[in-house]
């Protein structure tokens, strides 16, 4: 996985990534398809949350989560409907729609990220002026936006962050998401989508009310809310097979048994986020961040970089403790009073906890 | 013979299994129709053909000498047994329960109350889930509908689910059952033997259709084992009288774990596939899209298809042929309720459970409880009416008695005919309540719940009052059973609930408890008065109760916090209120000369929060205990410069708040107040103004002008319109004060 020039890529896209599982899947696969879909609707239920092929091919799991979500999802994507995924901030929302559209058309990169500054021409067309003024209008001087080649192809588009788009922009969407079609009057024409196609847009729950959906656009979209993860081993288990992706992906060395730090992170996290300690018997303040896994992973990835490089190769508490501190504090006098209550009153009387305290003591001050 | 027999194995309230069942009766024509239930119901049974009988409704069996051992077996109109009754009802043919009868089932029961037979293991309970899940379904109904209903094209699905069973039975950990499963199939065999003779006596040549739980089909279906080793089994088993009746049920209590096992968790969407089995989900979704609508959430007809598409392709994705409950709310949730989870608590309260409330005919035998309650209010001149009204009582009248005491035994049971106007009950006029009565059709089962307490209403009353003071927490709890005790003329229950109480208050070390506890039983006493009680019992738990307090007090005053404090000193008034109506007679002034003692001794501590010390020194002077000069001079010296501002503050706190009435009409403690401040030097003055404006900020502001006044008349300045001295004829206020000392018990 290289870019254009020979250098390894940084990130690939997902169907760069599995793209031995995707065709494995794909070949494996003997249910019906619906029209342009790279495979069954079921096949792309597995391949989300992993699974076994008959020929013995293991699929990894790449969401945790409860299935039936990912099987509304999915069956959302079959009727032709527009499927939106609200959650809060790290909730894999953009990994969902990733996953999805690079399991059923084979490619991710149909992709509009959402801003205060999107503008139309991101869902509609834009022009190439030079070819304009030049030849006058033509469907060659006409640049088409990632949703309207989805369209023309029949496949899957991304809209990240539906709700940071203005509203007069969102509601671009609605001709192309109820008529399958966009008018382009200057030439007199019209795109009309090929069977196959949809969009996936994700939102953020505590963008609510930022740019709310009109109720035209919002009855379009069929809605799946994600989660957090339900129990202290779900968001272990994510967060250590992100953590593990990660590390190959960026090539840090091998760190031997990482799971004991990262329970530990996921705890810290936990405990947080829902303002009450594992046993219940503590209320705690939360903070003004966001706690949700992705945060927990970047934390925990951080540590292995810095126990890889700096530390003696194991996963220590003072490697994670800095990332910890860093998430927790992003409100320097609110934030910085909740965790040191935190250290206080909890990590300091926790036994085996007792480097981690003194650790976490030496960062914060 | 065994062709005669035809066992239909149905999954407790499966509406497929009872469309099913309704199907092959119509096909079999049997001449008789056997079905799971106790034995001994046969007397109601023929109340199943009268149309007043409404399901959901359940069988109640009870012991009639102890009423709290009971059983139910609930029906919904989806309940295979339920269709099987109707059926055999509208065709003329006989029908028996085939199970052990409720008087073997009673018997076995230890008094506890308990629901009627589950059977120990998952797989026994529900065998029908047990099959659906090993197939991937998660409603067993829809698996019925898949694999039976639309798969088998008219053909009897029975034949094939008892050997389906006969491997699970023979796959389960106990072949053989457990011993009480061994004797209900015997005793089901034992009936079905009998039925075989009778209906050949009678010379019908039609089969007997056996309607049983799919996991007793095995047993029953085949050829008979020999009735002896059935007759051995059952021989010598233990017997208690048992009476049954029908009682109203609903769909939340079937909801809650029932009769057969494990309750069913959505029997609105039960009732629902029962009696729609054409566009199920359409109709469904549908009916979804009004209740949102009801809750003024915009939900078009576009929503409703693109929800029922979603379901659909939901079903088809995990490979079922039919959309089922789980998919039809994954739907609901997606494309109706944009994933708000109140949205969709709305549809599972108003339609998956949708509740809906059996009905009984006068006709059938009541429950004893029920029966009585009816009669009770009859002789009362109550009507049991659905429209709220008004209802004043008056105590001194025999038949204005007799209602309060019904209303208040009811009060007790739960059943919450008639509601108490509060604050007239507590006031002190207490010849006089008011109640609003309205009966709800809902109380029904509020009777069946009371029902295990007793067979009449007194009865059932007197000893949940017992229960409820022996299970209370604190003593406060059991002073006020006791009120309710006398409130509803329960005599019984006097001397164990105040057995409760001694007990309680020997153990309670929180004195501040015991002394909430007392102003409820002295008002007892009062509503005993009224009411012709004897209370004698009472007044000595009253003596008793304020010994323990007085021994208790002093050490619970000592290093409090300023709400406690606060809390303590409501207690104070309480007691001082409660006592002092007591001291009527002798023992009674007894009592509160004993507290006042104590008082006497709190006032006079130092180490007292002010709170207390002052509102022990009011409540002194207030009692004639403490002479005038007395207070003044304890006034003053708390309020003096060698006390912390906070102590001053809280001592003119406690020795005045709540008395902004008190001041403009009791010249003494005004001008205990008036002759201090007046008293006080410039620097003095200046430091208390701020304690002072604090108390007096909390009168309200009549009050404050009031007191002005009545401060000016003090200083010898303009009379106000209330002087003593004047305007006052004697000879026309005659009248009137005769009058006022007749309703004050005319003594004085």
């Amino acid at each position: 996985l290289t870019t254009t020039t020979g250098k390894p890529l940084l990130r690939p896209h997902a169907e760069q990534v599995y793209a031995g599982e995707l065709a494995a899947l794909s070949a494996a696969d003997d249910r019906t398809r619906p029209p342009s879909w790279r495979m069954s609707p079921q096949a792309v239920v597995t391949y989300l949350l992993g699974g076994t092929l008959p020929d013995g091919t293991g699929i990894t799991p790449k969401y945790i989560g409860p299935r039936r979500l990912i099987e509304v999802a999915v069956a959302t994507l079959a009727t032709d409907r527009a499927l939106l995924l609200l959650g809060l901030p790290g909730t894999a929302k953009t990994w969902v729609s990733e996953h999805l559209a690079a399991a059923i058309s084979g490619d991710s990169g149909l992709l509009v990220q959402g801003t205060s500054g999107t503008a139309e021409e991101a869902i509609r067309y834009g022009w190439n002026y030079a070819r304009l003024l030049a030849e006058g209008p033509s469907q060659a001087a006409m640049v088409p936006s990632p949703v309207l080649t989805a369209m023309a192809e029949g496949r899957i588009a991304r809209v990240e962050e539906l709700t940071r788009i203005p509203s007069d922009v969102q509601d671009a969407l609605i001709t192309v998401l109820s008529e399958k079609t966009l008018p382009v009057p200057e030439l007199g024409i019209e795109v009309q989508a090929a069977k196959g196609f949809s969009v996936i847009a994700t939102a953020n729950d505590r963008d609510r009310g930022v740019n709310e959906l009109s109720s035209a656009l919002r009855r379009r979209f069929n809605t799946v809310v994600l989660p957090l993860p339900a129990s202290e081993d779900e968001e272990v288990d994510i967060v250590a097979r992100r953590v593990a992706e990660l590390g190959q992906a960026l090539e840090l060395p091998e760190v031997p048994s990482a799971v004991e730090e990262i329970r530990r992170v996921v705890t810290v996290f936990r405990e947080l986020r829902s303002g009450m300690t594992a046993d219940r018997r503590t209320m705690l303040k939360s903070p003004t961040g966001t706690m949700s896994p992705a945060e927990a992973i970047s934390v925990v990835t951080n540590g292995i970089a810095l126990a890889a490089h700096f530390g003696d190769g194991v996963l220590r508490p003072a490697d994670v403790a800095a990332g910890i501190a860093g998430t927790v504090i992003k409100d320097p006098v609110t934030d910085r009073g909740v965790w040191g209550e935190y250290l206080e009153a909890v990590v300091r009387e926790r036994p085996g906890w007792a480097d981690f305290y003194r650790a976490c003591r030496e960062v914060s001050g | 013979v065994t062709d005669r027999v035809a066992v239909l194995g149905i999954r407790h309230h499966g509406p497929g299994s009872a469309r099913s069942v309704l199907a092959e009766l119509d096909r079999l024509q049997p001449a008789m129709v056997l079905i799971e239930g106790p034995a001994d119901a046969a007397p109601v049974l023929p109340v199943a053909a009268d149309p007043g009988l409404v399901p959901p409704v359940a069988l109640l069996a009870y012991a009639p000498d102890a009423p709290r051992v009971s059983a139910f077996w609930p029906y919904a109109v989806f309940s295979p047994e339920w269709q099987a009754l109707q059926w055999a009802a509208g065709h003329q043919v006989s029908a028996r329960f085939c199970d052990l009868p409720a008087s073997v089932l009673l018997a076995s029961r230890g008094g506890e109350v308990d629901e009627a037979a589950g059977e120990e293991d998952e797989a026994a309970r529900d065998p029908v889930a047990a099959l659906a899940a090993a197939a991937g379904y998660d409603d067993p109904e829809r698996w019925w509908d898949d694999l039976i209903e639309s798969r088998l094209d008219g053909q009897s699905p029975f034949a094939a689910l008892t050997e389906a069973m006969a491997q699970v039975r023979a796959a389960a950990a106990r072949p053989g059952g457990q011993p009480h499963e061994q004797r209900r199939e015997a005793y089901m065999r034992q009936v079905l033997r009998a039925a075989l003779r009778d209906t050949a006596r009678a010379g019908q040549g039609g089969p007997v259709a056996v309607v049983c739980g799919a996991w007793h089909a095995p047993a029953l279906a085949g050829k008979l084992p020999p009735a002896t080793a059935d007759a051995a089994v059952l021989r010598g088993l233990p017997k208690r009288k048992a009476a049954l009746a029908w009682v109203p049920w609903t769909h939340s209590r079937l909801a809650a774990a029932s009769g057969y096992g494990a309750g069913i968790t959505s029997p609105g969407w039960y009732q629902h596939l029962f009696t729609t089995p054409e566009h199920t989900v359409i109709r469904w979704l549908t009916r979804v899209a009004a209740v949102l609508r009801a809750h003024d959430l915009p939900v078009s007809s576009a929503h409703i298809i693109e929800a029922v598409r979603l379901a659909e392709a939901l079903a088809t994705l995990r490979g079922r042929p039919l959309a089922g409950l789980a998919e039809v709310s994954e739907a609901t949730e997606a494309v109706l309720c944009d994933g708000d989870e109140h949205a969709t608590g709305f549809v599972t309260r108003d339609l998956v459970v949708g509740e809906i409330l059996g009905a009984v005919p006068d006709t059938a035998p009541a429950v004893p409880l029920d029966a009585d309650l009816r009669a009770q209010a009859r002789a009362a001149k109550l009507k049991l009416d659905p429209l709220e009204q008004a209802l004043t009582l008056d105590l001194r009248t025999p038949g204005g008695r007799a209602r309060s005491v019904l209303l208040h035994r009811l009060a007790v049971l739960g059943i919450g005919w008639g509601t108490a106007a509060e604050d007239q009950v507590r006031a002190t006029g207490t010849f006089r309540e008011t109640w609003a009565l309205r009966w709800r059709p809902e109380l029904v089962v509020a009777v069946i719940d009371a029902a295990p307490w007793g067979t009449t209403v007194a009865a059932a009353a007197t000893a949940k009052i017992i229960d409820a003071a022996q299970a209370a927490g604190d003593v406060a709890g059991v002073s006020a059973a006791v009120e309710s005790v006398l409130l509803a003329d329960l005599p019984d229950a006097l001397a164990p609930v105040l057995r409760a109480l001694d007990a309680k208050a020997a153990r309670d070390a929180d004195v501040a408890r015991l002394m909430t506890a007392v102003p409820a039983l002295v008002r007892a006493i009062r509503y005993g008065d009224v009411r012709g009680t004897d209370t004698t019992a009472l007044a000595a738990v009253v003596a008793a109760l304020t010994a323990r307090v007085c021994a208790g007090l002093p050490a619970a005053v000592s290093g409090l916090a300023d709400d406690a404090a606060a809390g303590l000193r409501g207690a104070l008034d309480g007691m001082q209120a409660a006592l002092s109506l007591l001291a009527q007679d002798e023992r009674g002034r007894d009592t509160r000369d004993r507290w006042l003692g104590s008082l006497g001794v709190l006032a006079g501590r130092p180490d007292v929060h002010g709170l207390l010390a002052g509102r022990a020194v009011r409540l002194l002077t207030e009692a004639g205990v403490l002479p005038r000069a007395e207070s003044a001079r304890r006034f003053a010296a708390h309020l003096s410069i060698g006390v912390p501002a906070a102590s001053k503050a809280a001592w003119a706190d406690g020795f005045l708040s709540g008395s902004g009435l008190l001041l403009v009409h009791d010249r003494d403690l005004l001008s205990i107040l008036d002759d201090w401040l007046a008293s006080l030097g410039d620097q003095d003055f200046t430091g208390v103004l701020p304690l002072l404006r604090r108390t007096f900020g909390g009168f309200a502001a009549a009050e404050r002008a009031n007191i002005g006044q009545a401060v000016r008349q003090l200083a010898g300045g303009a009379p106000g319109w209330d002087s003593p001295a004047e305007l006052v004829d004697e000879g026309r206020a005659a009248g009137a004060l005769r009058t006022v000392a007749a309703i004050l018990g005319g003594a004085r």
